[in-house]
């Protein structure tokens, strides 16, 4: 076999793994407070920017990374990462045409809607190659009603009133050590404002794709919906294989106002590294939202990828009678390791919460649930339901689930179900005695487990995520 | 159209089965019998393919094919079924689901078209009817939190929905009260016809008021050691598999 075959074979179980080879401009390894201004500069930051990224370098350098994840992995050494990487062709586009070939070849190989007659499906896309915002598509269409979606470097300099107002508001540089990273190195990401009363009638989308090596990616997304407005967000990523690790430490705000709602939905699909563990992406990532009254924030997660997943998208109850959700499908193979949930923090009246967590562990794969309930003293009537279920493939892989309850106000209401099952042989065997394949059964028992979740998904979305959960899970029994 | 020629198996490198013969033609019923140990589910898990299994020797041939070449679901898709002595659970999946997945994989392996909705429900219907299975049960997860009865109930719906042309009953009879046993061994009977056939494993002769074997046979050790009609079931049932073991042992 020749080794363009044998790495034919290889990546075909990541089908995403691909590099593409654009002309880029890059910084050197290592991270400082000049690398810091450069990025700025880069960036044409103005100087409220540049100040606040200094304050999180300066903050960033008092953390140490948390260790209090049930995750192990090497030490990471933060001075030999890039902090900056850029496709050359930097400048905004007006029109899908002017977009460098090879970019929209790599999205095309993604599936990536980018061409106009993706219109008629409803999807805008805000395209995120390693750290820049690549092509923002139907953006008139949507000025039309008053929404801004564009990258958040173009929202820094064109709409700074609302980036300094609510940058930083729900995940302050402080928050913690990958956060603070975040803050100070972030080179770009999406920006969305909805605003009063508009609901904004296609769905957003946004791509993320690392494909320089050695370079960390630190995308920073802004989601205002204003009174009464509504949206619905969604959220792809994948990677080249790569045998080095890569770094991904995202921050995601989102703030509804008065009596909006924002529904996030993410398929993440992080390169997750090979059979032996090697290579893969470590994401650690902070996404949380703030609810005003009668609010609505709902997180959609279905998490395939990355070789560590270190996540927990929070809804902030802060508006009386406001709902948070969280739905999410954690699923892990081979070596990878996740440790994901969520937080819900109720501090209104009548605030709502509803938490359904389905991890699925294969191979050598450890995958827990971490989640934590809070109810202030102030927030009456306020109700909670988790439900975390495990699902074991194999007898190789480990499942844990860490719920914290932390109730001050005698009036909450809440309840936590646990259900572990196990996909052995004797299931496989089972299905297998009445005609179905053991990949068939195991996409049968997969998506049946999964349903709950990826129902909250928009159709095409999970269509995709179906098959993803399949596509990981090929071979994992027995 | 199933031949069992001097198959000898092993597990966990223990020798269970140890030279059996078998014939099975279409339209009959064979009742297996024998005490704990003889090796009468290790000839279940055999034929149907179960991992874990050596066969060391013999042969099967299912409708002139070796059996033994063919993996789990395709000997399923062959028109093998085996009602299982233990079934499982299944989380997330319901029973209406599992068996539209089945019968539509074994659809697509003979180059069928997947089965329409419509006939779909009216067969689950009316093999719900046939074991008088609430057609309810049917929705949820296949076999979760079922009683040992609803489980062996369920066993014999889905078999009746898949319709094999060779039934194998692994000690289906275990565990049932008196009127399930009833119901299960009804269903039984009214899927027999002239083209399929059915292997009745059993430790009791009880079943076998119920479902009339036109063959009894004893497997003792690892061997069929007798064969009979269905009087051999009555004698085992009065004088028990005593004489059976002495008679080997004089041998």
């Amino acid at each position: 076999m020749s080794e363009d075959i044998i790495l034919d074979k290889i990546a075909g179980d990541y089908e995403w793994g691909f590099s593409t080879d654009i002309d880029m401009d890059t910084l050197p390894k290592g991270l400082n407070e000049d690398v810091v201004k450069f990025i700025s500069k880069k960036k044409n930051d103005p100087t409220f920017m540049l100040e606040w990224r200094l304050k999180a370098y300066k903050h960033w350098l008092t953390l140490e990374e948390p260790q209090w994840a049930n995750i192990h992995h090497p030490p990471i050494d933060y001075q030999d990462a890039i902090y900056y990487a850029a496709p050359r062709k930097e400048n905004k586009l007006n029109s899908l045409e002017d977009l460098d070939p090879k970019i929209k070849e790599t999205y095309e190989k993604l599936g990536i809607p980018l061409v106009e007659q993706q219109f008629l499906a409803g999807v805008a896309v805000d395209a995120v190659m390693d750290s820049v915002s690549v092509v923002t598509t139907y953006r008139e269409k949507l000025s039309d009603l008053g929404i801004i979606f564009c990258s958040i470097s173009e929202a820094i300099k064109e709409h700074p009133e609302l980036v300094k107002k609510y940058l930083g508001s729900v995940v302050p540089y402080s928050d913690n050590f990958f956060a603070a990273l975040n803050s100070a190195v972030f080179s770009d990401g999406s920006f969305v404002y909805i605003p009063k009363g508009v609901r904004c009638p296609m769905e957003l989308s946004t791509y993320f794709r690392i494909n320089a090596a050695n370079t960390g990616q630190f995308e920073r997304t802004l989601i205002i919906a204003d009174e009464g407005a509504y949206v619905s967000y969604l959220e792809g990523c994948t990677a080249p294989m790569r045998d080095e690790n890569q770094l991904h430490a995202a921050v995601v705000e989102l703030i509804a106002l008065d009596n909006a709602e924002i529904k996030y939905s993410t398929v993440q699909n992080w390169y997750p590294g090979d059979k032996n563990g090697k290579g893969g992406i470590y994401n650690f990532v902070t996404k949380r939202g703030i609810c005003g009254e009668n609010a609505k924030i709902s997180w959609t997660q279905v998490e395939t990828g990355s070789s560590i997943t270190w996540k927990y998208p929070s809804v902030i109850l802060k508006g009386d009678n406001s709902i948070g959700e969280f739905y999410s499908v954690a699923l892990t193979n081979n070596y990878q390791q996740a440790d994901t949930g969520t937080k819900m923090i109720h501090l209104g009246k009548n605030t709502k919460s509803r938490i359904v967590s389905k991890g699925i562990s294969a191979g050598h794969s450890q995958n827990s649930y971490r989640g934590l309930v809070r109810v202030g003293k102030s927030a009456d009537n306020a109700r909670n339901y988790s439900q975390c279920d495990s699902l074991l493939m194999g007898d190789r892989c480990g499942a844990h689930t860490f719920p914290y309850f932390d109730i001050k106000n005698k009036n909450a209401t809440v309840e936590h179900e646990a259900t572990t099952s196990k996909i052995g042989e004797d299931i496989i065997f089972y299905c297998g005695q009445r005609g179905i394949s053991e990949e068939d059964a195991v996409a049968l028992i997969v998506n049946g487990y999964a349903k709950e979740v990826l129902n909250q998904l928009p159709m095409e979305f999970a269509v995709e995520a179906q098959k993803l959960l399949a596509i990981s899970l090929e071979g994992s029994v027995g | 159209m199933l031949s069992i020629k001097n198959l000898k198996a092993k597990i966990d490198n223990k020798e269970i089965l140890k030279g059996i013969n078998l014939e099975v033609k279409p339209g009959e019923v064979h009742a297996i019998m024998g005490p704990n140990g003889s090796g009468k589910s290790t000839l279940a898990s055999v034929l149907t393919g179960r991992e874990g299994y050596e066969v060391t020797g013999g042969e099967i041939t299912y409708d002139g094919k070796n059996l033994l070449e063919l993996s789990a679901e395709d000997r399923a898709r062959a028109g093998i079924f085996l009602a299982f002595q233990y079934p499982v659970e299944i989380p997330g999946v319901s029973t209406t689901n599992f068996m539209k997945t089945a019968i539509n994989e074994i659809r697509k392996s003979k180059g069928i078209a997947p089965m329409s909705a419509g006939e779909f429900l009216k067969r689950l219907k009316d093999k719900a009817a046939l074991v008088e299975l609430d057609v309810e049960m049917t929705k949820r997860y296949v076999n979760v939190g079922f009683s040992g009865g609803e489980k062996k109930r369920n066993e014999i719906f889905q078999m009746a929905m898949l319709e094999p042309r060779l039934g194998i009953l692994d000690e289906t009879d275990s565990g049932l009260d008196i009127d399930a046993l009833r119901i299960v061994a009804n269903g039984v009977n009214k899927l027999r016809n002239e083209n399929n056939a059915f292997v009745v494993i059993t430790h009791y002769q009880r079943l076998l008021d119920y479902i009339v074997p036109d063959f009894v046979h004893v497997l003792y050790k690892g061997k069929i050691v007798k064969s009979g009609g269905k009087e051999l079931a009555y004698q085992l049932e009065e004088e028990g598999y005593d004489w059976i073991k002495e008679e080997q042992t004089v041998k």
